[in-house]
């Protein structure tokens, strides 16, 4: 009998330890805008947008493991940060509330594939506007620019790029921050996430990780006693927004959603509650790139 | 095509990774692996109950959970193996990346490896080993003179797979840090992608070059090895 009680007590107190081991995943900054769908959309018959209007929901490709860009921690209902917020600016300007956004999660592999597909019909996840991927997929935008920058210990001695040289550099394997990494000298070691880059950097096994400065803000913040972002942006990044090449018309629908909220003030309050959390103040919104005819 | 070829450096460097990779650890893993088969099917009852339970726990664990306990558990409590990069070959240092790239796939595949050698020494009747015995030889003159020999054929086969599936299990370094092969075939799609199909095709055609020439390795010495029975 008293083995068994003894037993019991142990698994309860093994479940107590995993569930608050648990309870740090969630995030607890999910501050979100309030976005209300416009009413009297009107678009031309045979657009896409018209049949996105008409069926009244929407699905967007977004990246959960970016604090600050896009990010969902376990437990959380929706993704969080500024790429989602743009995502419901959009979708109101199609008449589409917030609660009929059905969010999907893209990683840097995937986002052509499933513009492609049409498995989403639009992406939003840090995705730089690039000519190779416009030729297989349209990009508009850009709607935030930013460039790469370095996250290191706090007691590390690297102030700069120049001093990655022959040192160990994470990022994500295969994506174009390790590729300039890799430019600038240092040695690159690819993670499969932002986040395992950051454990590498905590536990010394490697001198520093990069990526665009707006990612790297969100993971300083949340450890500001032991990780700083250092050094000016050594690369520039054009987040666009993709949508599939069968929908030409997406492109200067985007646009003007974009150029309205620019002027309207909803852009820059996007950013104030996503990546504006670390610290910064909203920059100057992007001049957009023109949609081809 | 282009984005291969043009960088053709880069996607030969990739394979040589996978292919150092593979060639190191599947050295360690044969001799691990040969201690452990001994140890399992040897006189001592505490290393052979050791080397089950050493088979059970790598055989049953899939091998990403033991690069993630040896990449980014172990250095969490100070286990790096940092201090091997004072190491050189030539004036080529040897990075801690590599190495625990090299400590998880090794003690994944031995436990393979073990098992693949102990069906050979099964193969063998006990007969000999009985006979062997019976002249004077001690466990160890036994394993080498006798067993060992005569199991090393029945175990071309089934460790040609042990291999083969390790050259492909190395791709799960592209996630830790190695610029192997698979690495660079996401380097190349992300920098390439209206280009993606000719990346993939050609990157697999990389591996089915190196699993093919395993396998006539395999064929070849399967064929040098037959005796008439």
């Amino acid at each position: 009998m008293r083995t068994t009680r003894i037993k019991v007590a142990a698994a309860a107190a093994g479940i107590a330890l995993l569930a608050a081991g648990c309870g740090n995943a969630g995030s607890d900054e999910g501050e979100t805008r309030d976005v209300e769908a416009v009413e009297d959309a009107q678009f031309d018959e045979g657009t896409r947008m018209a049949e996105l209007n008409e069926a009244g929901e929407i699905t967007i490709g977004v990246k959960y493991d970016q604090p600050g860009i896009g990010f969902k921690g376990a437990g959380d209902e929706d993704p969080v940060g500024f790429d989602p917020e743009i995502g419901k600016i959009i979708a109101a300007n199609l008449g589409i509330d917030p609660e009929n956004i059905n969010w999907v999660e893209t990683i840097s592999d995937n986002r052509e594939p499933f513009l492609q597909e049409n498995e989403v019909d639009l992406v939003i996840a840090s995705y730089s506007i690039t000519d190779e991927r416009r030729e297989v997929v349209g990009q508009a935008g850009p709607y935030y620019v930013t460039g790469q920058q370095l996250l290191v210990p706090s007691d590390s001695d690297i102030a700069d790029v120049a001093d990655v040289e022959g040192e160990e550099v994470c990022s994500v394997t295969g994506s174009t921050s390790l590729d300039n990494a890799r430019a600038e000298g240092a040695e690159p070691r690819g993670f499969d996430t932002y986040s395992e880059c950051v454990d590498q950097v905590l536990d010394g096994t490697v001198a520093a990780m990069t990526t665009d400065g707006a990612i790297l803000l969100g993971y300083a913040a949340e450890q500001p006693e032991a990780l700083k972002v250092v050094g000016e942006p050594f690369s520039e990044e054009r987040y666009g927004i993709g949508y599939s090449q069968d929908y030409p018309e997406l492109c200067q629908f985007i646009n003007d959603t974009l150029e309205q909220s620019f002027e309207d003030g909803s852009w820059e309050e996007a950013f104030d509650i996503t990546l504006g959390e670390s610290g910064d103040d909203a920059p100057e919104p992007p001049a957009l790139d023109e949609c081809a005819a | 095509m282009e984005a291969v070829f043009g960088n053709f450096d880069v996607y030969l460097a990739g394979f040589g990774l996978t292919i150092g990779l593979a060639v190191v650890s599947g050295v360690l893993s044969l001799l691990l692996g040969l201690l452990l088969a001994a140890a399992r099917v040897g006189p001592v009852p505490v290393l052979a109950r050791a080397a089950g339970l050493y088979v059970t726990l790598f055989r049953n664990t899939p091998l990403l959970v033991v690069f993630i306990f040896i990449a980014i558990a172990l250095p969490r409590i100070g286990i790096t193996f940092q201090s091997i990069e004072v190491i050189a070959v030539g004036d080529y240092n040897v990075s801690a990346f590599f190495v625990r790239a090299v400590v998880a796939l090794t003690l994944y595949t031995s436990a393979f490896v073990c098992e693949a050698i102990r069906s050979g020494i099964n193969a063998v009747p006990v007969g000999q080993a009985e006979a062997a015995r019976a002249i004077g030889l001690d466990f160890g003159q036994v394993m080498r003179l006798v067993v060992l020999p005569q199991a090393a054929r029945a175990v071309v086969p089934p460790m040609a797979s042990v291999f083969i599936a390790l050259t492909k299990n190395t791709s799960i370094a592209a996630a830790f840090g190695i610029a192997e092969a698979a690495a660079t075939m996401r380097r190349f799609t992300n920098d390439n992608a209206d280009q993606r199909v000719e990346i993939f095709l050609l990157v697999a055609l990389g591996y089915i070059v190196i699993v093919e020439a395993i396998a006539f390795s395999s064929y070849a010495l399967e064929r040098r090895w037959k005796v008439a029975r």
